[in-house]
Order: C-alpha cells, then sequence, then structure tokens
C-alpha cells in the first residue's frame, strides 16, 4: 500500500501460545503462529473451532486469556499498551458489514482517518474518492448505507478499513452474510487488495477462493491449528483426517 | 358549578397561570440537568470501570427504592441541616428533582445505548477509534433515537411530578391551585381547574411527542 515492496521474512503478527476461555468452555488451546508480511492466509474450519475466535484475537477485539498476541514487535496484550494506537494498522471487515448507518458513504470512510491520524479533511476526502472510484461506489458518496445493497455495504467496510492505511487487514466470514450473487464482488476486491502485496487474514467458508488466493491455509478444529500448508497441500493432499472428513463436506 | 369554575377562571386565571410557568420551568429545569447528568451516568455504569459500576448501581438502588417525597425532605430539611447552610428552597427542591430525574435518565439512556448493535463498537475500535472517539462519534448519535422518545416521556411525569413541591409552597400549579382554594372556600373549581390545566399540557405533550417520534421514523426509513 504505502510503495514499499513487502518483505516476506519480516515477522508482522506473532501469537505465542495463545489461549482463549469463554467461561468453562476453551476456544482456543495454546496457539502458536506467525503472520509474515504480504502473506494472504486463509483460516478454515468447521463451525465452532475458533477460527473467528483466533482472528478476533489479533486485534484484541477478544482478549486473550493467555499467552502473547506480537503486532510489529509490540505485545498487544501487555499492560500499558494503547491499543487502540496500534488497531489504526490492523483494518478488521466483519461478516455482518457493521457499516456506520447515521454517516454517508464518503463520511464512513473518512471518519477514523481525520479524528485519530489528524488527516486535513480535504486529503481525507480526496483519498476516500479514490478508494470509493476503486470499488465502483464513487457515485454512492453522498447515500446513507441504508440505500446500499449488501455487496456494496461490505465493498464500502473494506475501502473504510483500508482509508486508515493499515499493514495488515484482517476478514470475519466477509461473504457469509451476502445474498450469492454478491459473493462475486465482494471476493474480487479482496483478490486485487491481495494482488497489491496487502497482508491479510482472512476466515471463509469460501473454499475455492481459498485456494486460488492463499499463500497459506490454516485448517482450525477444536481450538487448535491442526493442519496448515499452501493450497495445494491442503485441498490436495491433506493429512491429518479431521481436514480430510472436512474438506470432504465441504467440497 | 360551571358557573363557579368560570367565575374563578374569570377572576384569578393569572394565579393559575402564574402557577403553570412555575411548574413548567421547574419541569424543564429538572429535566435539562437531569439529561446532563444522567448521560454522565450512563456512560460511567457502562464502563468497563467497576467502582463506577457500583457507584451507579448503588445511587440507582437509592432512588428508586425510596419514594420521591422522602427525597424532596431529605433535600429540603436534611442537607441544608447536615453541610450547615442556608440553602433557599426552590434550589433544595429543584435539586432533589434533579437527584431524583437523573437515575430515570440514566436508565433511559443506558438502554438506548445497550440498543445499538455491538457490531458498531466493535467497527468504530476496530478503526482504532478511542473510547471517547466511538462513544461521542458512532454510538451516541445512533442511541439519541432510541432515547429522545423516553425522554420526552420523562418530561410528561416530570410535569406532574413537580406538584409535589406545592409541598414546600413553591410557586408552581398545585401551590396555585391551593392558594385560591384558601382564598375562595372553592376546592371543588379550583382543583378542577388545575386538574384542566394539566391534562391540556400533558395531553399537547404527548401529541407533540407523537408527532416526533414519527418524523423519527420516517427519517429512518429514508437513511438507515
Amino acid at each position: 500500500m504505502n510503495g514499499a515492496s513487502p518483505n516476506p521474512q519480516r515477522v508482522l503478527i506473532r501469537v505465542e501460545n495463545l489461549s482463549k476461555n469463554f467461561g468453562k468452555l476453551q476456544v482456543l488451546r495454546d496457539i502458536t503462529e506467525s503472520i509474515h508480511e504480504g502473506e494472504v492466509v486463509s483460516i478454515i474450519g468447521p463451525s465452532g473451532s475458533g477460527k473467528s475466535t483466533f482472528l478476533r484475537c489479533l486485534n484484541l477485539l477478544e482478549r486473550p486469556s493467555s499467552g502473547r498476541v506480537i503486532f510489529e514487535d509490540v505485545d498487544l496484550s501487555g499492560r500499558h499498551v494503547n491499543v487502540d494506537k496500534h488497531r489504526q494498522k490492523i483494518g478488521m471487515v466483519f461478516q455482518l458489514f457493521n457499516v456506520f448507518p447515521h454517516l454517508t458513504v464518503k463520511q464512513n470512510i473518512t471518519l477514523a482517518p481525520t479524528l485519530e491520524k489528524k488527516l486535513p479533511k480535504d486529503e481525507a476526502d480526496r483519498r476516500a474518492e479514490e478508494l470509493l472510484t476503486r470499488v465502483g461506489l464513487s457515485d454512492k458518496r453522498d447515500e446513507y448505507p441504508g440505500r446500499l445493497s449488501g455487496g456494496q455495504k461490505q465493498r464500502l467496510a473494506i475501502v473504510r478499513a483500508l482509508a486508515m492505511e493499515p499493514d495488515v487487514i484482517l476478514f470475519d466470514e466477509p461473504t457469509s452474510a451476502l445474498d450469492p450473487e454478491m459473493v462475486g464482488e465482494v471476493l474480487d476486491v479482496i483478490k486485487d487488495l491481495a494482488e497489491t502485496g496487502m497482508t491479510i487474514v482472512i476466515v471463509t467458508h469460501e473454499m475455492g477462493f481459498a485456494r486460488e488466493v492463499s499463500d497459506r491455509v490454516l485448517f482450525m478444529d477444536e481450538g487448535r491449528i491442526a493442519e496448515q500448508g499452501s493450497p495445494d497441500d491442503i485441498f490436495k493432499n491433506a493429512q491429518n483426517p479431521r481436514t480430510i472428513e472436512f474438506l470432504s463436506k465441504v467440497l | 358549578m360551571l358557573h363557579q369554575i368560570a367565575a374563578l377562571w374569570a377572576k384569578y386565571s393569572y394565579v393559575f397561570l402564574q402557577g403553570l410557568g412555575g411548574t413548567m420551568w421547574y419541569s424543564l429545569i429538572s429535566v435539562a440537568f437531569a439529561v446532563f447528568f444522567g448521560t454522565i451516568l450512563a456512560v460511567m455504569r457502562l464502563s468497563r470501570f467497576k467502582p463506577f459500576e457500583w457507584l451507579v448501581d448503588g445511587y440507582l438502588w437509592i432512588i428508586r427504592g425510596t419514594p420521591i417525597l422522602l427525597q424532596l425532605y431529605f433535600f429540603w430539611l436534611g442537607v441544608p441541616k447536615l453541610l450547615n447552610l442556608q440553602i433557599p428552597e426552590d434550589v433544595c427542591i429543584i435539586t432533589a428533582l434533579i437527584v431524583n430525574a437523573s437515575a430515570y435518565v440514566c436508565e433511559v439512556i443506558r438502554a438506548g445505548i445497550q440498543a445499538v448493535d455491538y457490531g458498531q463498537t466493535e467497527a468504530a475500535k476496530s478503526l482504532g477509534l478511542s473510547d471517547f472517539n466511538a462513544m461521542t462519534r458512532i454510538i451516541l448519535p445512533q442511541a439519541i433515537k432510541n432515547i429522545l422518545p423516553a425522554l420526552g416521556n420523562e418530561f410528561i411525569v416530570m410535569v406532574k411530578q413537580t406538584s409535589l413541591a406545592s409541598v414546600f409552597f413553591l410557586p408552581e400549579l398545585m401551590t396555585a391551585q391551593k392558594t385560591v382554594q384558601s382564598a375562595t372556600f372553592l376546592p371543588l373549581p379550583a382543583m378542577i381547574i388545575a386538574g384542566l390545566i394539566y391534562l391540556f399540557v400533558t395531553t399537547v405533550l404527548t401529541f407533540g411527542l407523537q408527532f416526533f417520534e414519527r418524523m423519527l421514523h420516517k427519517s429512518e426509513r429514508s437513511v438507515a
């Protein structure tokens, strides 16, 4: 995004011994994993396997019960860390879009940069225009999100996250709430984004997409990363019986 | 009877209208301050800072669990004594009304905030917005649609509730009614006039509120 080409050697997010409980229910069990710069990582697995919780721990929307989440060499789970500041560099796109209904399309995009990065308003507007053009929404700039289709809302949510110029974007099942005919337009935007070198972590049920776009696929089961590898490793040559069973159901 | 009421109104309408002025003034000032304090209390109650939560819960517990008349007496008699201060009576009573209304307004605002989809908070946090900016720019502007109609109701309640100030002879409509009673020895007509004035005001406010709510929903359909 910022012109510099990504350095695949550089660890952007490091998760160490991450566990998460909701009461007695253990959702994540001692996960250690790294996300590298420029990497596109898909997380797949049965529902209840902890995929979304894992993703939400990466920007501390869920606080880990134990373990550490290190983003760009800062331990986000540490005390006295201003998580808000670091979240500005970690974009997130949600299943249910969560666009701001009381703001226009353009205001949805400019709000955070002007408030938190003190970007001048005309500069923020100019960048919002660029982003909207990029995802084909420039004619909607002054509409309220209530007038948008699901696919349009999700494209708006993606550029809203991009406006903060994040170093990584987390996608939490970005197409699961969409009508089937709108899935493609959203996946296309994510695909384009992947081609720009953006680091992406995506929880998805779109196996075709995971296979085509990812550098690496993580299969999660019962709170662990049960198997991982290149798309070919996972989709053609899975070793773990749980992975094989899961893929036989969804493919 | 009708004749008596008409005569009484002809002669003492200015007393009743002045009383109504007092009633409206007390209601407005109480609700205005209650909105201010109630918002702060609601935000404190929803913060993750436990002592705030306990403090507000304790406050709500006392205010909602005791009669308002006792609270008025407490502020009228008890507080000046405790502080060893001369406090004007109307200040005591208005303070008590504000303290009481703040508790109810706090609950109205809290409910309004909680009715906003939690995904909105998460989206704001994920963009790196501070708690303060998330609350003032994202949550409260959406909560206001839930809150305003309920606040209007609170105002109508307050218009009737200020009648308790007549116990302390503060200038408002019930006191005016008492004054006219004792000047004329015509209790029933005086009561009927006061009742009609209250009915008129609460009816107008209720219709105004219904109209306002329809406007809100209209904008919602075209916007949200």
